[in-house]
């Protein structure tokens, strides 16, 4: 760390001077419940701010005002808490986290929520693309519409969007589910793995082994469950669909008997 | 990776230069390496406009350089005057770069084509309203370098480079004029498969090429289709199903701005649209550099073409 004035600088992976080494200390604190406005802010003194206010001051409640659609806040937060974003995230917001619960009164960019281990996301707007990538655990809701490849390499937890979703959705989707409610673009669930996928609208086209499945009362609870617990009134008609597993990685064999195979 | 970013008003005359300026600053992260305006300002009592370089900003500077560059400058203006064009103004943007304006009735190709054979010259735009300006550089050095903080007119395109696949220069550098077709401009994110394909038809066909960038060919190839009759829109659809790879470009004429996203869509746009003015960008940050509150913003879909009149 170098000094110049009274400003200290560090330095990031590429060697290029970071400004912000410190939180701001700009928020206001009432009733264990923090706010700050993140307008005139960096993405660094946001991310720095809200760890400061979760992790040194003990606030599990923080209102982050005008985070004008900066890139990659709220990532990699591990504790359980209460995060609103009083407006739209850019890029890569939410990625990476285990446990909060965070309300987003805007939009998000693209890969909002990636590698999200656990807890909830909800957005109130659109959201981009590449929505929830490998996501591995937790529940993500976007009440408006999604882009391209939403899920994306999906490992877990739930995805549940009111309106129209891309391309590509659930490309290569390993577990989890996905609520959709709207139509769906070309290539719906290619090459997926596993993992289930529920369309309330139309679908453009199904992806390399994605094929209907057949309907239980377990599917029946899951989705009213979860337009329950999110306060989404009547769930509409869903179809369901599956993985087909016949692509050649897929087999009956067990891997004692796959070696003998090979 | 690149970035653009595209603003069209339909409520008069704006100072697109700094709205432009503000975008493509934003996304800098996007690509350092050069950046390009398309500026259409209110039309020229008819007059063309033509911005032209003799030089690139990271030529060697030899002992002859500036004694070079007068010399060709003196013939540009020349061959445009023997062409029959009435030059009214001539401005020099930087030591390398110019602006001329000029009335002129002819073939514009015949016109490009005599200035661009003085060696080292590269006409940048030509038009009645469009204006090219690109450089190397983040936004901000750009547009103190060519005073655009004061450019006004009704809309505008950018983009900020992130070199791959040719080199760091200003013919590398985007947005691409439609040559020889006046006030037609593109800039594009992301990667054409079949560009030699189409490189070599649209050579056949009598066009030549600035560049070795795959961005070119959409400019040339939408402003052909035009001429041959289909307006903005049906061009923009067409290129979906005959440009093959991955894309996201605006394009742009003189009363008009569109986008285009290919049915992958694996290349980001952001748009807002309100009554008076329609933005759209890489990414939203840049919208917000110019409407700095709440706006509901959207991803087009795969596939997609969206056009706007000003």
């Amino acid at each position: 760390m170098a000094t110049v004035g009274e400003q200290r600088i560090t330095y990031d992976a590429r060697g290029l001077a970071e400004p912000h080494a410190e939180a701001p200390r700009t928020a206001k604190v009432e009733d264990g419940k923090a706010t700050f406005d993140a307008h005139d802010l960096s993405t660094r003194q946001i991310n720095l701010e809200l760890r400061r206010l979760l992790y040194e001051e003990g606030i599990t409640d923080v209102t982050v005002q005008n985070p004008g659609a900066k890139h990659s806040l709220g990532v990699g937060i591990l504790t359980r808490c209460k995060i609103t974003f009083d407006g739209s995230l850019g890029y890569f917001g939410c990625g990476l986290i285990d446990g909060p619960e965070i309300q987003i009164n805007g939009r998000v960019g693209w890969s909002a929520c990636e590698n999200m281990m656990s807890g909830v996301v909800v957005v109130e707007g659109n959201a981009g693309s590449l929505t929830g990538a490998a996501l591995r655990g937790g529940d993500l809701v976007v009440k408006g519409q999604v882009g391209a490849r939403s899920g994306i390499d999906q490992k877990g937890g739930t995805i549940l969007v009111m309106g129209d979703a891309g391309s590509m959705t659930g490309f290569m989707m390993q577990r989890g589910r996905q609520i959709l409610c709207g139509n769906v673009g070309p290539g719906l669930g290619d090459s997926m793995y596993d993992g289930t996928i529920y369309v309330g609208g139309k679908v453009k086209s199904l992806g390399i082994d994605c094929v209907p499945g057949e309907w239980t009362e377990a599917d029946t609870e899951f989705v009213n469950r979860k337009f329950s617990i999110y306060g989404l009134g009547d769930p509409p008609e869903f179809q369901k669909f599956v993985c087909g597993k016949v692509l050649y990685n897929y087999d009956n064999l067990e891997p004692a008997e796959r070696k003998l195979v090979l | 990776m690149c970035g653009i970013a595209g603003i069209i008003y339909r409520d008069g005359s704006h100072d697109i230069g700094r709205d432009m300026t503000r975008m493509l600053q934003s996304m800098k992260h996007r690509g350092p390496d050069s950046t390009g305006y398309a500026l259409y300002g209110p039309p020229n009592d008819g007059l063309a406009i033509m911005r032209y370089t003799l030089a690139d900003s990271n030529t060697p500077r030899d002992f002859e350089f500036d004694e070079r560059l007068e010399r060709h400058q003196g013939r540009v203006l020349q061959r445009l005057k023997a062409a029959g064009a009435d030059i009214r103004e001539h401005e020099q943007e930087t030591d390398y770069a110019h602006r001329v304006t000029f009335s002129y009735d002819g073939d514009l190709k015949d016109l490009t084509d005599r200035i661009e054979d003085i060696p080292d010259a590269e006409v940048l735009s030509i038009g009645r309203s469009l204006e090219i300006i690109k450089d190397l550089g983040d936004a901000d050095t750009v547009c103190a370098q060519y005073d655009l903080d004061e450019f006004g007119g009704t809309h505008a395109i950018g983009h900020v480079r992130m070199a791959t696949e040719s080199d760091v220069d200003i013919s590398g550098a985007h947005p691409y004029w439609a040559y020889p077709f006046k006030d037609v401009a593109v800039v594009h994110n992301g990667q054409l498969t079949n560009y030699f394909q189409w490189k070599r038809r649209l050579e056949r066909s009598g066009h030549r090429f600035q560049s070795e960038c795959d961005s070119e060919i959409i400019a040339v190839y939408l402003a052909e289709k035009m001429a041959e009759g289909a307006d903005l829109e049906a061009a923009m659809r067409d290129s979906l199903e005959e440009l093959d790879g991955v894309f996201t470009y605006i394009a742009v004429t003189d009363d008009a701005l569109g986008v285009a996203k290919d049915e992958m869509a694996a290349k980001p746009l952001v748009l807002y649209e309100s009554d008076d003015v329609v933005a759209l960008a890489s990414e939203e940050i840049a919208i917000r550099a110019v409407l700095d509150r709440e706006i509901d913003t959207y991803d087009p879909y795969e596939g997609e073409v969206m056009v706007w009149r000003r």
